[in-house]
């Protein structure tokens, strides 16, 4: 399994080298196009201060940002048992130091992601919509794949190069629409028979870097998010030797038509399937930071075994006979652990019970206690309730708290 | 004088390679020994939520009272057990002993409607999956480990430190040996 991790951080590493080209290039063709006396130093000094300073941020605090931008709640064991039973089992199978956090976001549509710099630091984030809607073998499909970006770490990489494309697209639109501002910044450059015509051609050259480098950028990180998708998901399975837990979970998933609402364009890539309708029907596009669901579903069941041959076997089925997903180091590992049996065969609770089941969840993750008065009713006290009885609204009992 | 410098840097590689290999010996053991203590915390686990679950089912469960006194037995007989192949067995016998007891809760609607029987069951079941994860990652590492001690040239130093090969960690499941597979 690490050759797999050495392969990805061997990749990084060029990836990281090339859209480290585009920024500096970028920098200095800006910095150039406004003052020509100075080399482009001063544009690649300023590019780099913006992307060492936007990293350093999302490095340290990054899953702290997405935690609150996501107003994700971290719960103990006891609130939801079964959800810290399958964190705790994948990373008993995973291998991984530490447990991760586990945080439960208040949000109907069901889906999760994973954030951290590092194993030690890693967090899990899934959805109320999510514990409610799948069972035991899908939840741990979907746990799987999230400790699988752990495991081979996706988010930290992600991170990074998604600050870097950032810091790409800002200076690029700062550059464009300061130009379109000050009229050409024509003004600013010294004495018009000074530069001739060498000039003129640097202005072009430093126009179309500002609009070609974020476009490049941008589809070689979402190439490579891509592909990491691919990966954690072949991870996973080699994790919870259960191929069909994770399609069964993606199809419900996809099946959902709520949006979440506290998701946004910066977040969205961090989660297991797109938080967005829009995103959705772009999703087989260039510009998509996941791959089609639909695929991936179709690859997960067409696994003859739970090992990365399996799914490379089963990637190239579907994909057609020449491609390829797993690097040839991971493939060398020979042994299969082989699919395991189906644990959850219960039958799919009604849509009722699903929205009955989410509130009572939030509740609980908000501090409600609740009790059960005898009439049938249950009670749901609110955490700042301050007085030791509370009477029942449809029988007048009194319970004492 | 070159033939001497020579000589001392092969020794010193050899030292070298020496140490190498056999510090990669010892933490491949503490790995093996790492996995085994994951391994067993579960197995600990296990024996502890069997009495709770014993008494939560025996209220209910009147004609199942053979598999009850089987889980029960079984339980103290793994307990008990020493020795890697010894604990694989009576693990075993206890799976399948508990597997029936899942089978057998079908037919007891007011038992699979109880608050304090489903957060057992659900303990219980996760205790078997990470028992099984454990087992897993466990043979994994045993693997790597007695591989290094059969394979040339680690073999060598392993031979002279008496590093043992160890035991895998096989449980047998007696119900799936039981049902012979029919296919259509």
């Amino acid at each position: 399994m690490w050759e797999l991790i050495r392969a990805n951080r061997r990749r990084s590493v060029l990836l990281f080298m090339f859209m480290g080209i585009g920024l500096i290039l970028l920098g200095a063709a800006v910095s150039y196009y406004f003052n020509p006396a100075g080399m482009g130093i001063d544009g690649i000094i300023i590019a780099l201060l913006i992307w060492i300073i936007m990293s350093l941020i999302s490095y340290y605090n990054g899953a702290k940002i997405l935690l609150s931008a996501s107003k994700a709640k971290k719960v103990s064991p006891d609130v939801h048992p079964q959800l810290y039973n399958i964190v705790e089992e994948m990373k008993i199978a995973s291998n991984l130091p530490v447990m991760p956090e586990i945080y439960i976001i208040n949000e109907e549509a069901p889906n999760a992601f994973a954030a951290g710099r590092d194993p030690q630091h890693a967090v899990v984030a899934v959805t109320a919509g999510l514990l409610t809607k799948l069972n035991r073998d899908e939840l741990q499909g979907v746990i799987a794949h999230e400790m699988a970006h752990i495991y081979n770490r996706d988010i930290r990489f992600m991170t990074l190069a998604g600050v870097m494309l950032g810091s790409i697209v800002l200076i690029s639109e700062i550059f464009l629409r300061g130009m379109l501002f000050t009229g050409g910044g024509a003004r600013y450059r010294s004495s018009g028979s000074k530069g001739g015509q060498g000039q003129a051609i640097m202005m072009i050259v430093a126009i179309v870097l500002a609009i070609l480098v974020p476009i490049f950028a941008g589809l070689l990180y979402y190439a490579i998010s891509r592909k990491r998708e691919y990966l954690a998901d072949a991870t996973g399975v080699r994790f919870s030797r259960y191929p069909e837990g994770l399609a069964s979970a993606l199809e419900k998933i996809s099946g959902s038509k709520i949006e979440m609402k506290t998701a946004n364009k910066v977040t969205a890539p961090m989660y297991i399937s797109l938080p967005f309708q829009k995103g959705k029907k772009a999703a087989a596009g260039l510009r998509s930071t996941h791959p089609p669901i639909q695929e991936r579903i179709r690859i997960l069941r067409s696994m003859q075994g739970a090992g990365f041959l399996s799914y490379q076997e089963a990637y190239k089925e579907v994909k057609g006979s020449g491609s390829h997903i797993i690097p040839g180091s991971g493939l060398k590992e020979t042994d299969d652990p082989g699919i395991r049996k189906a644990f959850d065969s219960q039958d799919a609770p009604s849509l009722k019970t699903v929205k009955r089941n989410t509130g009572d969840l939030m509740m609980t993750v908000n501090g409600y206690t609740f009790i059960d008065c005898s009439c049938g009713l249950r009670i749901k006290v609110p955490p700042d309730y301050k007085k030791n009885t509370i009477i029942c609204t449809k029988c007048g009992t009194k319970h004492r708290l | 004088m070159i033939t001497l410098i020579v000589i001392l840097a092969i020794i010193l590689i050899l030292i070298i390679w020496f140490v190498g290999i056999y510090n990669a010996l010892v933490r491949l053991r503490n790995q093996v020994k790492n996995g085994w203590s994951q391994i067993d915390v579960q197995l600990k686990r296990r024996h502890d939520l069997i009495p709770n679950l014993i008494e939560t089912v025996k209220g209910y469960m009147t004609h199942e009272r053979e598999t009850l006194e089987n889980i029960t037995a079984y339980r103290s007989k793994a307990m008990s057990a020493t020795g890697i192949g010894e604990k694989a067995q009576a693990e075993g016998l206890l799976g399948g002993a508990l597997g029936q007891l899942q089978v057998a809760v079908e037919a007891y609607p007011d038992l699979k409607a109880n608050q304090n029987f489903l957060s057992l069951q659900e303990e219980l079941s996760s205790t078997e999956n990470k028992i099984s994860f454990a087992r897993q990652s466990y043979n994994d590492q045993v693997l790597f480990f007695n591989n290094k001690i059969q394979m040339f040239p680690s073999n060598i130093v392993a031979g002279m430190f008496s590093f043992k090969e160890e035991e895998f960690f096989e449980i047998e499941d007696p119900a799936e040996k039981a049902v012979p597979k029919v296919k259509f």
